[in-house]
């Protein structure tokens, strides 16, 4: 490992910061504006074209507005939660390929240059074990705000998480099974060949883990819609009920965080999704045809394209369905989409046995 | 329904709303306020303007009804003797102060109800916001009309300002009442205004009797001046 490889670590962290930061700001404002027309309003307007940067003046007030501290906090893990939530948010995606590795010529030999942080072969499982992490932020703030409201969305949110991660984990797992790895870009690369069905090969449809594993990718994107704290399950912070829940207590810079966090884990569960079951940056690039500069920076655009649509779907949902209620929200994760995974996982295993060793009666 | 054909449902519908929102460009309930104004009820009840007469005397002759009037004692009013040489209005007094707590005005149009000679009406102007109290008392000054009939405009430097609403400014109630003679009982009077003149009745109004309205309407101004 020479300079050249570190430098373009550095630029990759940078580029996929800032990258996140971006897409946080044109999130927000999506968020807004399609809620806006679902609800026949308008939403932003003012601030930039169609109101996009709307949510840059938002960040600039929060960031020059008074952090109150009130006097009953735990102050060490009062502070230390926002940066709990904030960095695991933007570890997860460092994992996550957003695009084909090319090589260029660096250095007088040719490096393989990946569209992505860090190719981890045990991706899956630190994208599991960050996105826990950021669960003891919620649980921490709520705890350490020393006050009621805050604490009792900490705790809701510990119920929350446990019953929902665990849901999570298990839709993953048929995924795993399905296409041998758990490392990120094998599970890209496994999605790019044709659609195999019953030992046929299905001409134009990728290979697609939403089509075979199509239950574990509706378990996956309501786990991943509670784990995110986001509308139907957003109990923990429940406006209505709690005054904002773990975060009322906090202001300014550290309430950004919070908002920068859940945004940020909003594009991030979208992007995994899209990577395990939708075929990641995988899609037609037309080499060749095209100029090799814009064949290059395709599948980058498929990529964002299919988060984009699951970032629509997380925003209809939020402007559609009202928040359930703790009871409710208990019994669905525990009474149907754990048993529902579990069986789903054991049928799975099942078809890839018999795939793998034949009929167990010949 | 089940829970997921119930869930379907509700989808749809949002869904709709989107469709229709982002391609169809209709949906949208929002006026945009400065940009755009709401069409105003024709009778909309926004600030008071004080009317003068064609001639450009002023309407008021310092009775003090409005001010018994107001529910909210937000007017207060003082009149004193016209000055021979120059009258101010056509009777023997006129209110010299005239002063309106907007903060704590109602809204109600009472004094309009009151005041026998139409001098009080309100417009459809309702930009009224202040960075202090003092502000939000008219005097005189920002009340009278010019003597074109068009009100003062607060905020006349805004680019926002609809300057539109102040040939508007002339109030609903311009039928007017007997004044206590009897020889108008009964009789739709029309009180002209500085720069507008008799306008059409609204929807449910007599129309003003013509040319007789009018020399009568002389003829009451020269009795009143006289008589005052």
């Amino acid at each position: 490992m020479d300079g050249w490889d570190f430098i373009l670590i550095v630029i990759r962290v940078v580029v996929i910061f800032v990258m996140l930061m971006i897409t946080t700001l044109l999130l927000v404002w999506f968020e807004r504006k399609v809620v806006a027309d679902m609800q026949d309003r308008i939403g932003p307007a003012r601030a930039g074209p169609w109101g996009m940067l709307q949510t840059l003046a938002d960040g600039m007030k929060l960031f020059f507005k008074e952090q109150i501290t009130p006097r009953k906090v735990e102050f060490g893990l009062y502070i230390a939660a926002p940066i709990l939530a904030t960095i695991p948010a933007f570890l997860i995606f460092m994992t996550v390929p957003f695009g084909r590795p090319f090589t260029l010529n660096l250095g007088g030999e040719p490096r393989e240059i990946l569209l992505q942080g860090a190719d981890l072969n045990i991706g899956l499982l630190f994208i599991l074990s960050m996105s826990s992490i950021a669960v003891y932020a919620v649980v921490l703030a709520g705890w350490s705000s020393g006050s009621k409201y805050p604490l009792l969305g900490g705790v809701r949110a510990t119920a929350q998480a446990i019953s929902y991660e665990a849901a999570l984990g298990l839709s993953v797992i048929p995924v795993v099974m399905y296409t041998g790895s758990v490392q990120l870009s094998e599970i890209v690369e496994f999605q790019r060949a044709n659609l195999q069905f019953l030992g046929n090969v299905v001409p134009f449809i990728p290979n697609w883990n939403l089509f075979l594993l199509a239950p574990s990718f509706v378990i996956f994107f309501i786990a991943a819609v509670a784990e995110t704290n986001r509308a139907p399950f957003d109990l923990v912070e429940a406006e209505q009920e709690l005054v904002g829940g773990f975060h009322t207590e906090y202001s300014g810079l550290r309430f950004a965080l919070f908002f920068l966090a859940e945004y940020i884990n909003m594009f991030t569960m979208s992007a995994i999704a899209v990577t395990l079951f939708m075929g990641g940056w995988s899609g037609p690039t037309w080499d060749g045809v095209l100029p090799a500069l814009i064949s290059g920076v395709l599948p980058t655009f498929w990529f964002f394209a299919k988060v984009v649509v699951l970032l629509f779907v997380y925003v209809w949902l939020r402007a559609t369905l009202p928040r359930l209620r703790y009871d409710q929200l208990m019994e669905f994760g525990w009474k149907r989409l754990i048993p529902g995974a579990l069986a789903w996982l054991m049928i799975i295993a099942v078809v890839l046995a018999w795939r793998q060793f034949g009929n167990p009666w010949s | 329904m089940g829970p997921v054909a119930a869930f379907l449902a509700g989808m749809k519908v949002t869904f709709g709303h989107f469709v229709r929102a982002f391609f169809g460009g209709k949906g949208e309930v929002t006026i945009r306020y400065p940009d755009e104004m709401r069409v105003k009820p024709q009778r909309f009840h926004g600030r008071h303007v004080l009317n003068r007469y064609p001639d450009g005397m002023e309407k008021c002759i310092g009775c003090e009804l409005c001010a018994g009037a107001c529910p909210a004692h937000c007017i207060y009013v003082r009149g004193t003797d016209n000055p021979p040489d120059e009258p101010v209005s056509p009777g023997e007094r006129y209110g010299f102060v005239y002063e309106i707590n907007l903060l704590r005005c109602i809204f109600c149009a009472l004094c309009v109800e009151a005041c026998p000679t139409e001098a009080i009406t309100m417009t459809q102007l309702f930009e009224m916001s202040t960075t202090n109290r003092a502000d939000g008392i008219y005097t005189k000054t920002e009340l009278l009309v010019n003597p074109d009939g068009t009100p003062n405009h607060m905020f006349t430097d805004d680019p926002y300002a609809d300057l539109g609403e102040l040939v508007k400014a002339d109030g609903w109630m311009r039928a007017a009442a007997p004044g206590g003679r009897a020889a108008y009982e009964g009789e739709t009077a029309w009180t002209p205004s500085a720069g507008i003149g008799s306008r059409p009745p609204e929807i449910g109004q007599s129309e003003p009797l013509e040319a007789e309205d009018e020399a009568e309407a002389e003829a009451e101004d020269e009795d009143s001046t006289t008589d005052g």
